[in-house]
């Protein structure tokens, strides 16, 4: 019910109200999106600095970036890190999000809230803490810290997406399975696993999303030798900057937009097959 | 071949004998579950003889279905022991007692076609494939449904739907087939026909048949014998023509059919008939609950058995005096009620076949009578009653 | 089937998670937390420090100053994005929840970095405000006020919007129809019936605006100047710079108290649930 009835015709200052409005919305459109069009504009600069509107074309910025070993390598390092991370959080945010579903027990709410508690706390704090306690761990300036750092980041999102999915079935699906001769594993398997299909690979997207993205954490503990691309980024925004880092801000940028036409089409696809 | 079965020994009566008696396919014994403070099944003790139809009747909340979910092993029972086909049920997890369900709501899995639908359980069971192709086509020809293999579950009607959900419950030819009010979501003339179907598939099959239903008339057309579920407890089981006349608790009563109740006390026993004072005055009814003198007891008499007329010239065992205060015309019979002198409202169903040399006004006096064996004295029912 | 939830026997599957958590996300919390009281020795000290000196109250009034600004911002835009979402066509709404979701799912650092770019003395909004005459200089935008306003306000506008969104889009259109049977003008209609059915809708996007922006690190560090020190900010320099784990546990001590009070509060008068609502 979003439509509002219709208001009676002439009343000039509700017209100025409502193109007011319209304006504000305008130029609210152009002030969110503008800024990256902006960004993806100067990656194809030839100017070696970031002017706008660029002088030229150039591709040059993006052969820098595959080019240069210490942007390459950083970018490597993301990938590296997202891959592994997207699947450990899939994998146990799925699996936690079916525990929780379907059982019961006195404090359930309390470990839910526990497992959300990422998204809760300030990331600057898990940042520090993080990096105190890794020293400790070795695991400062490593490829598995960055991937559990991550980790931890990522499964509340996929728990949250998987969880919502789950409470649509119908559980009398699972218990038509498991009278029909289907072990536990195999209800999960070819009935419940293929109707949250899309919020699983949704909820994978969104970590490897995030975890492209990720910059407070990985900053406390990524060393010159291992970091990846965002950190990268950073030093090199308080250094010396060229527009390589719009290369690298619209590769982040195309990325994130690929990952959510993706979702979208799965869901707009699952929808008409009658999955939830 | 008759299948009448003796609920007390279950040995199958007349036509050809093995020479042991075959157990019976389902055995329940002091079944109890609660959930904390709450008895949901308060011992349940059943044997279901093999092709048998036994309906669990009653209300919402009675516990017919938490019963019928733990022989499915759905819900662990909180005390009693289960028997398929004579070997203890309990040890063993939903997906190893090879019995078939249907579900209300049908529960077809949406991202699989009818025929894989079908297919599932023979897929669990490791049948080769063209052994499945074949069993599934079978079924399918069985239920109506030739060729709707490859459609969707949500391409079909309720009716349809419900006919897959029945074949996937039987295609891999279980002893025993659960169904937990399959029909309640259809409408009435879906209802009949489905009702039909499932009463022809039982014949052919030859597949026991637990039945969950709150639908009096539906138990009635198709049960073998019928289990009254009151608050937990089974309060009668039998043949449906057994509950109908000869009703053993005040609820069976008043749940199957419509019933006048009377309260009142026994003054005399004659064998299988026994004299009663009530309010309005000495009844005489069919002793059912074997009450002693002194006993307090309800007498349930049904509206149909009750004659009403204006004459003073029949002559009945009970009668009671009162006057019309309301008449309800059902096409095919006329409900009267009437309200008695002592002051209880009774209800009186007559046919609306044959003449009536008078008819019978609102607000006129009238004359109630039945015979001694068409009332049942039964016990009172302590316990609080559900629905 | 009415019934309760199948015997347990999947519990186990909720460990894995829980375990990964409490090793690499609770303890490492705690670890800093216990550090305001323990480093360099036992004691509140450091809380001390933090209510005493005035570089520290800056810090902490600073960041209650830009959270504050930026929601109220937030709010000034926000409202009318999100009611003409609610409240036109189905093509509009769509066009709109897609122009709002693109930032939304964008890295913050591409976002803040596109800021830096335009807001540069060189940069596009300088460039155009002379061109067509509003200045005579460039003026300082960036690693100021301003420019952390600037960008905050854009990377947390979808925070804003979407819950007050979803709120909107539930108000029944009947209200303010029977409103204007009787006689409401317009602008009464507004502020009298629809403003204050969207009010759980402004409070939980204000207070999400406000407790994610109390905690922000990367932008206020790359578009703020040294007056504009934030929270986060102060901890990092306390790490990185001074390697004083004491005062920074101190700050995040009060960054997390204050964040968790915050989401209580709201929690308490709306309901968290449309936090996770998108």
């Amino acid at each position: 019910m979003g439509t509002l009835a219709a208001v009676p015709p002439g009343a000039s200052a509700e017209r100025w109200w409502s193109r007011a409005r319209i304006l504000v919305c305008v130029l609210a459109a152009i002030y969110l999106v503008a800024p990256l069009a902006i960004v993806l504009i100067i990656s194809f600069s030839s100017a070696p600095f970031l002017t706008f509107p660029p002088p030229g074309f150039s591709l040059q910025w993006y052969e820098n970036l595959m080019r240069n070993p210490m942007w390459f390598g950083s970018l490597l390092t993301s990938v590296k890190v997202l891959v592994p991370t997207a699947i450990l959080a899939t994998g146990m945010g799925t699996a936690a999000a079916y525990g929780l579903a379907r059982t019961s027990f006195p404090g359930k709410a309390a470990v839910t809230g526990f497992l959300m508690a990422p998204l809760v706390v300030p990331v600057i704090i898990v940042a520090a803490g993080v990096f105190g306690v890794f020293r400790k761990f070795g695991l400062y300036g490593t490829l598995t810290g960055l991937i559990i750092a991550h980790t931890v980041l990522t499964i509340p999102y996929v728990l949250a997406t998987v969880s919502a999915a789950l409470a649509v079935v119908n559980r009398q699906l699972e218990d038509a399975a498991l009278t029909l001769g289907a072990t536990p594993w195999n209800c999960f398997r070819r009935v419940t696993l293929p109707l949250i299909l899309p919020a699983v690979l949704s909820g994978l997207l969104f970590a490897m999303v995030i975890s492209f993205d990720e910059l407070v954490v990985s900053l406390f503990i990524s060393t010159p030798i291992v970091r990846p691309v965002t950190v990268q980024m950073w030093s090199n925004i308080r250094g010396d900057v060229d527009p390589t880092i719009a290369a690298v801000a619209t590769v982040l940028f195309l990325f994130s937009l690929c990952a959510l036409l993706a979702e979208h089409v799965a869901r707009r696809h699952s929808r008409a097959t009658g999955h939830v | 071949m008759s299948r009448a079965v003796d609920n007390a020994t279950a040995e199958v009566v007349g036509g050809p004998r093995p020479t042991e008696p075959a157990p019976p396919t389902l055995e329940l014994k002091g079944i109890r579950k609660v959930f904390g403070p709450i008895v949901a099944v308060d011992r349940v003790d059943l044997e279901l003889g093999k092709g048998e139809f036994v309906t669990f009747l009653g209300p919402s909340g009675s516990g017919k279905t938490t019963t019928l979910a733990m022989v499915a092993g759905l819900q662990m029972p909180t005390e009693g022991t289960m028997l398929l086909d004579g070997r203890p049920l309990d040890p063993l997890p939903p997906y190893r007692r090879n019995i078939g369900m249907v579900f209300q709501n049908y529960a077809l899995f949406p991202h699989m076609t009818v025929a894989r639908n079908v297919a599932f359980p023979l897929e669990m069971r490791k049948v080769p494939g063209d052994e499945i192709r074949r069993r599934v086509a079978d079924v399918l020809d069985l239920v109506g449904l030739p060729d709707y293999g490859d459609r969707y579950p949500r391409q079909l009607s309720g009716g349809q739907q419900q006919r897959v959900a029945l074949a996937r419950a039987i295609v891999f030819r279980p002893p025993l087939l659960l169904m937990d009010e399959p029909l309640g979501a259809l409408d009435k003339k879906l209802r009949e026909q489905m009702q039909l179907e499932i009463m022809r598939l039982h014949r052919d099959l030859a597949v026991s048949v637990l039945y969950v239903t709150h639908d009096q008339e539906e138990a009635l057309v198709m049960s073998d014998r019928i289990a009254v579920f009151n608050a937990g407890r089974i309060d009668q089981i039998g043949p449906a023509q057994e509950l109908y006349e000869r009703p053993a608790t005040k609820f069976v009563s008043g749940f199957l059919g419509e019933s006048n109740f009377f309260e009142a006390t026994v003054t005399a026993c004659e064998g299988e008939l026994c004299m009663l004072e009530g309010r309005n005055g000495p009844m005489r009814a069919f002793n059912a609950a074997g009450l002693a003198c002194g006993d307090k007891a309800v007498v349930a008499v049904r509206p149909e058995r009750i004659h009403i007329t204006t004459a003073a010239s029949e002559t009945f065992d009970n009668s009671v005096t009162g006057r019309v205060t309301d008449i309800i015309y059902l096409g095919q019979s006329r409900k009267y009620v009437v309200r008695a002198e002592c002051g209880t409202e009774l209800t009186v169903l007559e046919q609306s076949f044959g003449i009536r040399r008078h008819s019978i006004g609102i607000g006129e006096e009238v004359r109630l009578g039945w015979q001694g064996e068409e009332a049942n004295a039964l016990a009172e029912d302590m316990r609080k009653e559900a629905g | 089937m009415a019934r309760p939830v199948r015997r347990g026997g999947y519990g186990w599957l909720i460990a894995p998670a829980v375990g990964v958590l409490l090793v690499f996300f609770a303890y490492p919390v705690f670890w800093l937390l216990l550090r305001s009281a323990t480093d360099p020795h036992w004691g509140m000290q450091n809380f001390v420090t933090v209510f005493e000196r005035p570089v520290y109250l800056r810090v902490l009034w600073n960041t209650v100053a830009i959270s504050g600004m930026t929601t109220l911002f937030c709010l000034l835009i926000g409202y009318p994005l999100a009611y003409t979402m609610a409240n036109s066509s189905e093509r509009v709404r769509r066009l709109l929840v897609f122009v709002v979701l693109i930032p939304f799912w964008t890295s913050l650092l591409v976002r803040t970095f596109a800021w830096m770019v335009l807001l540069q003395k060189q940069g596009l909004i300088n460039e155009v405000l002379v061109g067509i005459g509003l200045l005579e200089r460039p003026v300082a935008l960036i690693y100021n006020r301003l420019g952390v306003l600037v960008g905050m306000v854009q990377i947390l506008l979808p925070f804003m919007v979407f819950p007050l969104y979803a709120v909107l889009i539930r108000i029944d259109g009947s209200f303010t129809a029977a409103a204007a049977t009787l006689g409401a003008t317009p602008v009464r209609n507004f502020v009298r019936v629809y403003l204050p059915l969207s009010l759980p809708g402004v409070l939980t996007g204000s207070t999400l605006v406000f407790i994610i922006s109390l905690g922000y690190f990367i932008t206020p560090a790359l578009l703020g100047g040294a007056g504009d020190l934030m929270i986060a900010q102060m901890i990092e320099r306390q790490i990185a710079h001074f390697g004083n784990w004491g005062l920074a546990g101190a700050l995040a001590v009060l960054l997390l108290v204050l964040t968790v009070l915050l989401l209580a509060a709201m929690h308490r008068l709306v309901g968290v649930r449309t936090v996770w609502e998108r």
